[in-house]
């Protein structure tokens, strides 16, 4: 035991040394802009703006990309005022400095990093893969035979919200922050991963989204495998967690780095709409309309998915068969998610808000898509009325822009992940995903599914409750022996596991009776016929 | 009319009483607890100490939930009872008065006046107050003795293990929870709790608890004269009615509060229930002190019946019950006592590993479905309480078993390999009916 518990820890300090490399690959650059650099990567019109008010900089050697990025950034802004002040409108430059910003330093960095991409792939993702394997491997011997191990969760910084937690929250919502805001930033971390992009492009630039793929990818394998672990003995969690680590795998990653390689669309087949909220943009629609028979199939598949696919399937199964089998955010929530479902609020007004909140949502979601599909709709058959629509004084770019930064950025992103620590693994699921609202009034209404509560052997201890990553009080229902219908389950099975009396059952049967407070519950009181209770 | 309800303790069967007194009537509904000020599940205890939940998580409802719901809440001392008056004293000096008084008083844990069972480290695991002290106990903790073998010794067992502190655990019988499980099952339990490296020791008692020198507790010895160091002495052998405080006074009381079946005593407008009544005469073969949650519970929902006017009487269905024993669940339905009963007869299935076991008792002559304990799998209780009351037979039940599995779906299913073995032994020949969707089955098949 005790050789086991060092063997343990050892791998918590590889992978600790593995992030830590992870997170000063940042300060390691060796930046120098020239000005052949300018002219390569920048547009024309943006190069004659820039060539010389850039000069000072391009003398420079900068170590990270922060340093780069904010001098570029600050002329780039300057020169843009200027343009616009002029009312210049022919030469104003209209791209995102920060995504100009990224790929400048990308093409010019000679850092260690960028020198030693292999090297720097193994001290980082590969030491972190190591360790924490390694980490995970001894929970088979350590915590003992087959069950439910929850011992010290309330106890553990980690997962408590102490003070791990709160440094694992800080990791998370600064990675998130620059990953969507500054990129730049990490482009020496981005770099890091061209060996593994040249796997599927020879010699091919990965993206900022490479990166985030590969980070998510990993982490749901790697977390995947713990998750396996602690539930070997249910059966259920297994195929669970090997589906939607599968799902993200081949649908979410290796798909969308192939198919470009056969010159189609990179699409993450399973995304539906209103999740995939850019479905109906035109730039994705001309993306996919362009590129064939597979284009088109691309576009009618997304359409059935959510019309057809997603309300079907949630009538037989309830929404469990996307959010936590096909789902890449709810594949996240349910692997490296899973320390901290327990921290998810039961309280009854949470249960209150998240209703405000997800079918508000849900509406922005439909409003954006309408407009934003009449937009669509006119660059293709009305190009007299293309960017004329105006909604509220909004244009189409406008309520599209605002959705993505609000809700496709710090909603899903920022504080559907970078908060696990603090708010649990659901915090997206239960308060902002369109397609969990749209899916959860399908499975309230018209669904199959339920979860059972068995007869009267509830004792209140509150597992269910706890384990709870989407905040529902099982405990409320299984108490009275009422079974659970709720718009916001996902089926993740964790109350039925964590249940120490075997009182709940996650099931598909006839909409008859489902809510199983229509008749007398069996509690095991024969006096009287105790109904809703 | 409305009247004054006083219940005295916030466990399972006051709290359900108030809650069905206030869905049947109006009346002013008070509860008084010495012990927290909200309701909690005591069964969870252990889960808190384990760190699985925090306190507020074993709290079954929110804090506002009272005042929502106009039960009135009193975190005080009852010291004595007026009947006469009907007057209640309470410690901190007020007095209280009633209409009607629901004494759901709980039990303690048995001392069985083994010498130095008052030592500091010595406890037994019912009470908030005793989760505290087993916290403070802990604290420098390296080993922990527990005294007698049923369902709150294994959750101490678990709850130290759980920190690292070593176990020995004295058990009288030869078997574990020997009086409850029949002979097969204490063998697996036993076995199970030995797996996660409890000392278990048969057919050991207890002689003496020794102390450091400073009134804690350094070591115990067993009647053997075996001596075991320990910090911390686990006191499980079963809990009894708390009721001393009530001794001499008008109400009778026996081993509990005597009640008859509409749970009043003999004082008027005075009811006791859950773990401190003790039924004058108890419905068909069960207990007349029972102290489980269901029967608290169901005790509860009596009681409010009664107070609001809607006269019943204590009708539990037949028997359930359930457990966890570390990793290996257990649930019974019906009866499977220790000892097959006179003209009972019985299947054990046990599945390899060890840790499944499925044991059935029926009547050997009218082939009645006595009764089933389960362990490591779950069954269905509506559709076993069905069968209890219809009397089904045991043909019936086999035939059915795959309906009643309540296992989370892509379980291994095991009743095929029951199912062959039942029939090899009992020379029937029974099949399965189709494995039917459990609702249809209760309309139409059985009964």
């Amino acid at each position: 035991m005790k050789q086991l518990k060092t063997i343990r820890y050892t791998g918590m300090g590889i992978f600790l040394l593995g992030l830590l490399i992870f997170t000063i690959t940042p300060f390691l650059g060796e930046i120098q802009v020239t000005d052949e650099i300018f002219k390569a990567n920048l547009s024309e019109n943006e190069y004659a703006n820039l060539k010389e008010p850039l000069a000072e900089i391009s003398k420079q050697t900068y170590n990270t990309g922060a340093g780069f990025g904010s001098d570029f950034k600050r002329v780039f802004n300057e020169v843009d005022e200027r343009l616009k002040a002029n009312e210049e409108w022919g030469k104003v430059m209209w791209t995102p400095s920060s995504d100009t910003a990224l790929k400048l330093v990308m093409s010019a960095n000679k850092g260690v990093v960028a020198s030693n991409q292999l090297l720097f792939f193994l001290l980082t993702f590969g030491l972190c893969i190591l360790g924490s394997l390694v980490y995970i491997l001894t929970d088979l011997k350590i915590k003992g035979p087959p069950g439910i191990k929850n011992d010290g969760i309330y106890h553990d910084s980690a997962t408590n919200r102490g003070w791990v937690g709160m440094l694992s929250f800080g990791w998370l919502f600064f990675f998130y922050i620059i990953l969507y805001f500054y990129p730049y930033i990490i482009a020496d971390t981005i770099t890091l991963t061209q060996p593994i992009k040249s796997w599927f492009v020879e010699d091919e630039v990965p993206s900022k989204w490479f990166l985030y793929g590969l980070m998510y990818t990993v982490t749901m394998l790697v977390m995947g495998v713990r998750m396996i672990i602690k539930y070997r003995h249910n059966k259920y969690q297994i195929v669970r967690t090997i589906t939607v680590v599968l799902f993200q795998l081949i649908f979410a990653f290796l798909l969308v780095e192939i198919l470009p390689t056969f010159g189609l669309p990179g699409k993450d087949l399973k995304n539906a709409w209103p999740l995939d909220y850019q479905f109906l943009f035109d730039w994705n629609v001309q993306d996919l309309l362009a590129n064939g028979q597979f284009g088109k199939f691309v576009f009618v598949w997304g359409i059935s998915l959510s019309v057809i696919v997603v309300p079907v399937m949630v009538y037989f199964y309830g929404k469990r068969w996307y959010c936590s089998w096909v789902c890449g955010c709810g594949g996240l929530a349910e692997t490296l998610g899973d320390p901290y479902r327990q921290l998810s609020s039961k309280k009854m007004w949470s249960w209150k808000l998240e209703r405000w909140m997800i079918h508000s949502v849900l509406v922005f979601a439909v409003l954006m898509t309408v407009f934003v599909g009449y937009h669509t709709w006119n660059v293709f058959q009305n190009p007299e009325m293309e960017n004329k629509e105006i909604l509220f004084g909004f244009s189409a770019y406008d309520i599209r822009n605002y959705y993505s930064f609000l809700i496709g950025s710090i909603f899903a992103g920022v504080i559907g992940t970078g908060f696990y620590p603090i708010l649990g693994n659901r915090a997206w699921c239960r308060f902002g995903c369109p397609l969990a609202a749209y899916m959860g009034i399908v499975q309230r209404f018209k669904s199959r599914f339920r979860i059972t509560t068995n007869g009267g052997q509830c004792i209140s201890c509150g597992n269910c409750s706890t384990y709870c990553e989407q905040g529902i009080d099982v405990r409320a229902y299984a108490q009275k022996g009422q079974n659970i219908v709720r718009a916001s389950c996902v089926g993740c099975g964790v109350c039925s596991a964590v249940c120490p009396r075997g009182v709940l059952k996650l099931e598909n049967g006839p909409e008859d009776g489902r809510f199983g407070n229509e008749g007398p519950i069996v509690l095991g009181n024969q006096g009287f016929e105790l109904k809703d209770n | 009319m409305s009247q004054k309800v006083v219940i005295i303790g916030n466990g399972i069967a006051g709290v359900t009483a108030a809650r069905h007194i206030r869905k049947n009537s109006d009346d002013e509904i008070l509860i008084i607890s010495a012990e927290t000020e909200f309701f909690f599940s005591r069964t969870a205890l252990m889960y808190v100490y384990m760190g699985h939940m925090r306190f507020e998580d074993i709290k079954p409802y929110e804090d506002w939930f009272w005042k929502k719901n106009r039960i009135d809440l009193m975190f005080d001392y009852v010291q004595s009872i007026d009947f006469e008056q009907k007057q209640l004293d309470l410690k901190k000096g007020q007095s209280v008065s009633y209409d009607k008084l629901i004494l759901a008083v709980g039990s303690k844990p048995n001392k069985f006046g083994w010498p130095g069972q008052d030592l500091k480290g010595v406890q037994g695991l019912y009470t908030y107050q005793d989760l505290e002290e087993v916290e403070e106990n802990s604290k420098n903790a390296r080993n922990a003795v527990i005294v007698g073998g049923g369902l709150i010794g294994v959750e101490l067992a678990e709850m130290f293990i759980s920190r690292g502190i070593a176990v020995t655990f004295l058990v009288r019988e030869g078997r574990f929870w020997g009086n409850v499980l029949p002979k097969e099952e204490g063998e697996l339990i036993t076995r199970h709790i030995r797996e996660h490296h409890v000392d278990l020791r048969l057919n050991t008692e207890l002689d003496e608890i020794i102390d450091d020198g400073n009134g804690q507790v350094k070591e115990i010895r067993t009647k053997d004269g075996e001596v075991i160091p320990c910090q911390i002495v686990g006191l499980t052998a079963g809990v009894s009615p708390n009721v001393e405080f009530l001794r001499g006074s008008n109400l009778k009381v026996d081993r509990g509060i005597v009640v008859n079946a509409y749970m009043e005593t003999n004082m008027p407008d005075v009811y006791a229930i859950g773990d401190c009544a003790q039924f004058d005469n108890p419905v068909d073969g069960r207990r007349p002190v029972e102290q489980v949650w269901y029967t608290g519970r169901i005790m509860g929902e009596t009681v409010a019946q009664n107070i609001a006017g809607n006269r019943k009487a204590y009708e539990p269905g037949p028997w359930f019950n359930s457990a966890k024993f570390f990793d290996i669940e257990y649930q019974t339905y019906g009866w499977v006592l220790a000892q097959l009963q006179e003209n009972e007869t019985d299947f054990y299935w046990e599945h390899e590993n060890g840790k499944i076991a499925l044991h059935v008792v029926w009547d050997q002559t009218t082939k009645e479905f006595k009764g089933v304990n389960v362990f490591g799998i779950r069954l269905r209780h509506e559709l076993f309480d069905n069968w209890l009351k219809n009397r089904a037979s045991i043909e019936e039940v086999m035939a059915n078993l795959k309906t009643a599995n309540f296992d989370p779906e892509f379980y291994t299913h095991y009743e095929e390999a029951i199912l062959n073995q039942f029939n090899e032994k009992s020379r029937l020949n029974i099949s399965f009916k189709k494995r039917s969707w459990w609702r249809n089955l209760l309309t139409k098949q059985v009964g």
